[in-house]
């Protein structure tokens, strides 16, 4: 375990296209339950943890 | 002087003996392990070669001898960088790492243990030169006791108070009492943790153990060790359910959010005070001016 991590964003998952800028790959979605099912499937494929801004976005991190 | 080889043989044969059972109180570092016992135990061989050989050499006038003594602590000390990087480089593979300072601490501990065997071996040579071999024996089966009991260091239930704490959501984040552990975004794992995780707190006894506690490389020996005796709930595509440790910074508090196999919390309690107190971690600020002062 590390507990202080080098922590990475690898994608952002959102309904709110304008709430994310910069390079970070952003998977724009249709609503609560698909960015759930998006962001989930992301993690596990990445290893990347899914983290809930509580704007409506989601970010995938690397840890 | 004549003398026999018997004194040598025997602490020869008294220091090896002597490594064997100091291998087997570390064994479970490595679990499957078999030939690492045979590399120790070659290597406490010559150790105590090394140690029983030194006193007869000083008798027969072979001065010279007593140098490659230094030539072992060299010898040694290149034992410690092998074992260290051997562990670095298995640690990768663990799912919940020991972290750098675990795997210095047992470096460490096989190191010394070597200069331990060449003491034993050193002790009972000598003493059965100059009196019997059952006097030897004596000794050092002492000597053996005495490092044990000298070498075996303090564990996390001796220098905190090990309880379970309840876990709490509020929103994505999630709290052990009231210590933030992380952010979750993710229902499916937040609803894993709800059913499976274990809270964890430890409270340090006063502000050296805090310190001791504070250390990260303490915090990850208590995760390792918790999650390879209880089971992780884990794989490499679920980084979300490593073991966290966090700190309360007003208090020094500890607090664990682990995800066992097992949910035995009581059992999992008794894991977590079995963890050893690292050397590396250990901190003594209240031997301080500053540090006692400030003691409140």
């Amino acid at each position: 375990m590390q507990v202080s991590i080098e922590k990475f964003i690898l994608a952002a998952v959102t309904m709110e296209r304008e709430k994310v800028a910069g390079s970070i790959p952003t998977f724009i979605v249709s609503g609560p339950e698909e960015q759930q099912k998006i962001s989930q499937y992301l993690g596990r494929i990445m290893e990347g943890v899914v983290h809930d801004l509580e704007n409506g976005v989601f970010i995938i991190v690397k840890h | 002087m004549p003398f026999s080889l018997f004194p040598i043989v025997f602490g020869v044969v008294l220091g090896t003996l002597a490594r064997y059972l100091m291998l087997k109180s570390d064994y479970r570092h490595y679990p499957s392990y078999p030939h690492g016992v045979i590399n120790h135990i070659a290597l406490g061989f010559i150790a105590s070669v090394l140690g029983s050989v030194a006193v007869p050499a000083l008798m027969a006038k072979e001065f010279t001898a007593v140098s490659f003594l230094a030539l072992a602590a060299q010898q040694f000390r290149e034992v410690r960088t092998i074992e260290k990087e051997m562990l670095f480089n298995l640690d990768k593979s663990e799912l919940v790492k020991r972290g750098p300072d675990y795997i210095e601490g047992i470096a460490r501990v096989f190191e010394s243990r070597n200069y331990l065997v060449i003491l034993t071996s050193l002790i009972v040579s000598s003493v059965t030169l100059f009196t019997h071999w059952i006097f030897g024996l004596a000794a050092g089966a002492l000597a053996v006791l005495a490092s044990n009991r000298l070498m075996s260091g303090r564990r996390v239930g001796e220098i905190a108070r090990v309880r379970t704490g309840d876990i709490q959501f509020k929103g994505a984040n999630i709290f052990v009492e009231d210590i933030h552990i992380m952010n979750i975004g993710g229902d499916e794992t937040r609803e894993i943790l709800r059913k499976r995780a274990v809270g964890v707190i430890i409270e340090p006894i006063n502000d050296n153990e805090r310190e001791t506690l504070a250390n990260n490389g303490q915090r990850m020996a208590i995760a390792h060790d918790s999650a390879s005796q209880l089971g992780i709930y884990k794989d490499v595509d679920t980084p979300e359910f490593n073991p966290l440790v966090r700190r309360d910074l007003d208090t020094g508090r500890i607090a664990m959010l682990i995800v066992p196999i097992e949910k035995d919390p009581e059992y999992l309690l008794t894991a977590v005070k079995g963890v050893p107190v690292l050397e590396s971690a250990t901190g003594k600020p209240l031997k301080s001016r500053a540090g006692k002062l400030a003691e409140d």
